[in-house]
């Protein structure tokens, strides 16, 4: 029945706002359309790769949910098993097609540094969850991946904080740590991506600088 | 069990896996194959038309 409170744009909760906004207005952060130039099937692999990040996460929390047992001795155990495996392993796959294709039309272009930046260290955290998750199958794999892994760590002087033969350690960096990690500089770099554009190819970008420099007063002399 | 039965008759596992050996490079067959298979997938998302691409650069 009462009437709102009147809005205080001193507050923090409303400062917040204002900048998140500003940052990524509603049609930014949810576009209905992608300039001509994104319907080529290099861009699609951005998207594979988060497509892949829904499947494991939602295929490794079933895991977690029913644990070691129930994936090595049930039949249902196993196929969740085999599905978080095979997301990963084409997680990785598109991701480094992405890489390669974003590297090639170096997408750090146009302000777009932090985008890349974001993109490069998720795929840098994503090889200690993957490897965290080889060795916490409780299985003859794990352990030769475990004893494999155990030396090369030693020798740069990490193993005795991160011993990859100690499963309760390793599990808990990979269903915790490494996954928030991994989700948040995903959904980081995916709010950039939104806030600076998929980045446009070379040739268009040259023609729309040599358009802006016509356009504006006294652009064109000189040329 | 069937089923690893038929994969065991195809894949020998009884046995050292196949390496690719140049200078320092040491790479397993599988893995060769999976970046030969990334590359060719790279090569083809650049060549391969988009489907509707065309429509749309007629449609500007």
């Amino acid at each position: 029945m009462s009437a709102e409170p009147p809005p205080s744009p001193g507050s923090w909760t409303a400062r917040i706002r204002e900048a998140g906004v500003r940052a990524l207005p509603p049609d930014k952060l949810l576009p209905d359309g992608q300039p001509t130039y994104v319907a080529s099937w290099i861009y699609v692999f951005g998207v594979l790769s988060l497509a892949s990040l829904v499947v494991i996460v939602l295929s490794g929390s079933i895991l977690a949910l029913k644990g070691p047992a129930w994936w090595h001795y049930t039949s249902v155990g196993h196929f969740f098993n085999s599905i978080h495996l095979w997301a990963v392993e084409l997680f990785f796959f598109v991701m480094v097609v992405h890489l390669w294709g974003k590297y090639w039309m170096a997408a750090w272009r146009g302000g777009r540094a932090r985008v890349w930046m974001t993109g490069a260290v998720v795929f840098l955290v994503a090889v200690p969850t993957a490897l965290t998750g080889y060795v916490s199958q409780q299985n003859f794999d794990a352990q030769w991946i475990s004893t494999q892994a155990k030396d090369g760590l030693n020798s740069v002087g990490v193993g005795a904080f991160f011993n990859v033969t100690n499963f309760g350690q390793m599990y808990s960096w990979h269903i915790l740590l490494l996954p928030i990690a991994v989700v948040a500089l995903v959904t980081a770099h995916v709010l950039l991506v939104r806030k600076h554009g998929v980045v446009p190819p070379f040739d268009l970008e040259e023609r729309r600088a040599a358009l802006a420099a016509t356009d504006s007063p006294g652009g064109g002399a000189g040329r | 069990m069937a089923t690893s039965t038929i994969v065991a008759a195809v894949f020998n596992l009884n046995r050292p896996a196949h390496t690719v050996d140049w200078h320092f490079i040491h790479l397993s067959v599988a893995n060769v194959i999976v970046i030969g298979l990334m590359l060719l997938v790279f090569v083809l998302a650049i060549l391969l038309p988009f489907p509707g691409s065309r429509r749309r650069e007629t449609a500007r």
